[in-house]
């Protein structure tokens, strides 16, 4: 507000004159909006709204007066405005021409039962659109597997080298420290018994068969998964798979099975590379916390660790990248509106991936404990 | 303060502006200023830098050299944290709309009046549907998202939440760009209705001819980094630089200036 400006003020003098003074600008005019909010109006005497005394005025200011105009009509009060200045009087009467469509009620556009109508008609497309996509993929892919030269090495190798060669280091890493974990915790039970030994097979079953192969997809869920998701749906709002689909072109043929391969390669590579360095870092701490020297663990190994507990992790990593690339792709072609719909379904893309991993790997160890493998 | 009277500096000033993006000249030594009350269009052709002068003046990009100065700020303040008064003075409309697509319209027109003023929020309902009103929209369209809305509906919608806190200067990005002759030109009324209504300055960057004749006050012309001429459309017309004869007597030029002047007869 201009200094030389007098603060926004009203004031009802003797029950019949509102005295409007200083600048009924728009952030300085909130005082007197809330002193007119709670006015209580003199009933049926005839009201004058003195204004000679605005000193500065705006549609805030207008609107301001208008409602208070139509709230002291609406109780039952004559009100005239007096002393406007001409200008002024124009923003009047330019919110009095828009005041029936400024106060028009705006149906709200869905009842409780509609929306749940909505909501279930919603789920029944979803569910549609997921076969739709899983049947096109699947189409896709026996036409690949009839025509090979159609893949694209391109873009399967690119993937290759950002979802599997680059998240070597975090997947290592961290597979490394579960090791050292488990080995500390099993290490604080088994000296009790003198079963030192017996490290190797906790440490060996556990990280071959069920956690490496459950970190490296978690990992590969969270980093590429997100980004397919991400990748296809800014493609879908930028208009860029609809480019492709006027070219003739297969979106999923050319951005889905790449990734699909690509991961399926990956993940069981990932997954061999965590199984190393899980059982390294299990070892390091064998020697260090139980004196199992890394000759015995590895001896001890070779014979308490069947070569089915290694197949079985790595067999089930392929599932796992399928499930991934194809949760991650799939909602990225959902992505419909803008920005926030991209985030949106970024994130379900996350927590679906994990979810149907952990489902899929659960129903695994139930199916091989059967068959007592 | 819409209405309070004043006679002041120019309320823009671009003086020798430079701006290099590495090795790429964008502007050589621009100066231009604007007057309070006028619509002044910034043309020249795709890729001439009127856009990133736009950007510099509403202080989204600092020039190399040179200084801007915006309602009597140097613009560079608008980064710095003592620049909000100076952002409640001016309103902008992108090219495309750049309306919050998480919010519906109601809540993007909002925006500005939730975050400067201590408003109530009925009256803050208030004036978001009065300026709703004023551009044409509908009532209903209030709740609508802006995924929701059409490409003019969409434009609209910005210049709604552009002027929301009653600015002094308004700034339009290619406000006309991708619209139909006939929306386009319904926009340009709106431009002018609600620079009458308003007393707003308008700036506008555009290139396109019809809404230069219609409702532009001064017009400069920028090409090869600087301003190849400055004045009103009439005057342009008449330039001997050939880049602007090039702009305004091309076949759409030509076209547009007859539409302007509403005679078959017109000869230059």
């Amino acid at each position: 507000m201009d200094d030389r400006l007098q603060q926004a003020a009203v004031s009802l003098v003797e029950g019949r004159t509102l005295r409007c003074r200083g600048a009924w600008t728009m952030p300085d005019v909130a005082p007197v909006e809330r002193a007119l909010r709670g006015m209580a109006w003199p009933a049926r005497n005839p009201l004058v709204f003195e204004t000679s005394g605005i000193e500065a005025f705006d549609t805030g200011g207008a609107v301001v007066l208008y409602r208070a105009l139509m709230e002291a009509r609406r109780q039952g009060c004559e009100v005239s405005i007096q002393g406007l200045r001409p200008d002024y009087a124009q923003l009047m009467s330019l919110v009095s021409s828009h005041w029936a469509a400024m106060v028009a009620e705006v149906a709200p556009r869905q009842n409780g039962s509609e929306r749940f109508r909505a909501s279930i008609r919603n789920r029944v497309a979803q569910g549609a659109r997921t076969l739709e996509f899983l049947g096109e993929s699947a189409t896709a892919l026996v036409r690949l597997v009839a025509a090979p030269r159609r893949m694209r090495w391109r873009s399967c190798l690119n993937s290759l080298r950002l979802d599997g060669v680059h998240a070597l280091p975090i997947t290592g890493l961290l597979t490394f420290l579960i090791g050292v974990v488990i080995a500390y915790q099993g290490a604080e039970q088994l000296r009790k018994f003198g079963t030192n030994i017996f490290i190797v097979d906790l440490v060996g079953i556990s990280l071959l068969r069920e956690i490496a192969p459950l970190i490296a997809a978690i990992l590969i869920a969270g980093r590429s998964g997100s980004a397919y998701a991400a990748q296809i749906g800014t493609m879908k709002v930028t208009e860029e798979l609809d480019a492709l689909q006027t070219f003739g072109l297969s979106p999923i043929e050319l951005l889905v099975l790449p990734r699909v391969l690509a991961l399926v390669v990956a993940l069981p590579l990932l997954t061999a590379y965590a199984d190393v360095l899980g059982v390294f870092g299990g070892m390091l701490i064998a020697s260090n916390q139980l004196n199992v020297s890394f000759t015995a663990f590895l001896s001890r190994f070779e014979e308490a660790v069947a070569l089915r507990h290694m197949l079985i992790g790595l067999g089930k990593a392929p599932f796992f990248a399928v499930i991934i690339a194809l949760v991650g792709c799939y909602q990225g072609f959902q992505i419909r509106g803008g920005v926030d719909d991209v985030g949106r379904h970024t994130t379900i893309s996350v927590v679906q991936s994990i979810f149907l991993v952990i489902i899929f790997d659960a129903i695994c160890s139930i199916l091989l404990n059967w068959w007592n493998l | 303060m819409a209405l309070v009277a004043s006679t002041e500096a120019p309320i823009i000033e671009v003086s020798h502006v430079s701006t290099r993006f590495g090795t790429a000249v964008v502007h050589r030594d621009v100066s231009l200023t604007v007057v309070r009350g006028e619509v002044f269009a910034i043309a020249g052709g795709n890729g001439c830098g009127k856009s990133t002068l736009l950007r510099e003046i509403i202080g989204l990009l600092t020039p190399t050299t040179g200084t801007i100065r915006l309602l009597g700020t140097d613009s560079r303040q608008l980064t710095q944290s003592n620049g909000r008064p100076l952002h409640r003075r001016f309103g902008v409309m992108f090219q495309h709309g750049a309306l919050f697509s998480s919010m519906t319209l109601a809540e993007n027109v909002a925006v500005p009046l939730r975050e400067h003023t201590p408003l109530s929020a009925e009256a803050i309902r208030d004036i978001g549907a009065l300026k709703i009103a004023l551009v044409g929209l509908p009532p209903d369209s209030a709740i609508k998202f802006p995924s929701e809305l059409s490409g003019g509906m969409r434009r609209r919608a910005a210049l709604a939440r552009a002027i929301v806190m009653d600015p002094e200067l308004l700034f339009l990005d290619e406000p006309t760009a991708g619209l139909d002759p006939m929306i386009a030109a319904g926009f340009d009324d709106l431009v002018l209705e609600l620079k009458r209504l308003l007393g707003l300055t308008v700036v506008m960057v555009t290139h396109d001819l019809d809404s230069l004749w219609r409702i532009a006050d001064r017009v400069a012309v920028l090409g090869e980094g600087q301003v190849l001429g400055l004045g009103t459309m009439d005057a342009l017309a008449r330039s001997d630089d050939p880049v602007i004869r090039n702009y305004f007597h091309g076949p759409r030029g030509r076209a547009a200036h007859l539409n302007h002047s509403g005679t078959g007869l017109h000869r230059d």
